[in-house]
């Protein structure tokens, strides 16, 4: 999948993965897509609650080899 | 819409209880909510620019997981409480767990407003100069007069 931006909250544990995706959210556009990875689990249910009370829409989430991988795109 | 509102009341200053409120706050904020601390009592610790007497004690804390189990009459001994807390913040680290100071500086500029108890304040004679910058000074009155309003209510 295409992005704009990507960051990795691996080893960060709960909030602050959120809380690192509100920020690289605040300096990107509308409808720019963020590439985000966390290593903490409980990331899965936090960023679709984060997309849900947001309004950013949540592409995709997947996990490879420990690791989650989101895609949200900018309300 | 309107924006949803939060208030936090932070009453307790042991490392453990200061999570809740700075967890909640920062990550409310980043939802949009806008968001008001009101600290009282112990909770003042936690809006001091030095944090190093937020700490943790096993002591009258049973829940508390120990490395290895320990006798109560070996908690009380000095420097157990200093050694509870050098174990437990580098087992947060270690977790990625945000320290405090981070979490505090994320409310921070997420706008989350903090407010100082002033009866407390004065009761238990601190200088406003050991408060961190941006700290408003305010009563109970002033904390209902936001808790009123919002959608989201806690006593910490």
């Amino acid at each position: 999948m295409n992005f704009d931006k990507e960051f990795d909250a691996s080893g960060l544990s709960c909030p602050l993965p959120i809380l690192k995706t509100k920020k690289a959210l605040a300096d990107m556009a509308s409808g720019q897509v963020l590439k985000m990875i966390a290593t903490d689990c409980g990331s899965v249910k936090d960023m679709q609650a984060f997309a849900d009370q947001t309004g950013n829409s949540l592409l995709s989430q997947s996990e490879e080899s420990g690791k989650y991988i989101f895609f949200m795109k900018k309300k | 819409m309107t924006t949803k509102k939060m208030a936090i009341i932070a009453s307790k200053g042991t490392l453990d209880m200061a999570y809740p409120p700075f967890i909640l706050a920062s990550t409310a904020a980043a939802l949009g909510y806008e968001v008001q601390v009101f600290f009282t009592f112990y909770g003042l610790q936690l809006l001091r620019k030095d944090l190093s007497d937020v700490k943790i004690s096993p002591l009258g804390n049973p829940a508390m997981p120990m490395p290895i189990p320990m006798p109560v009459m070996v908690q009380m001994l000095p420097g157990m409480e200093s050694m509870a807390t050098m174990m437990m913040k580098q087992k947060m680290k270690s977790k990625g767990v945000a320290s405090l100071e981070e979490l505090r500086d994320l409310c921070l500029e997420a706008e989350v407003k903090f407010i100082a108890c002033q009866m407390t304040v004065d009761l238990f004679e601190f200088e406003k100069s050991d408060f961190i910058d941006g700290v408003e000074w305010g009563g109970a009155a002033m904390f209902m007069g936001f808790a009123g309003e919002t959608d989201v209510c806690l006593f910490v």
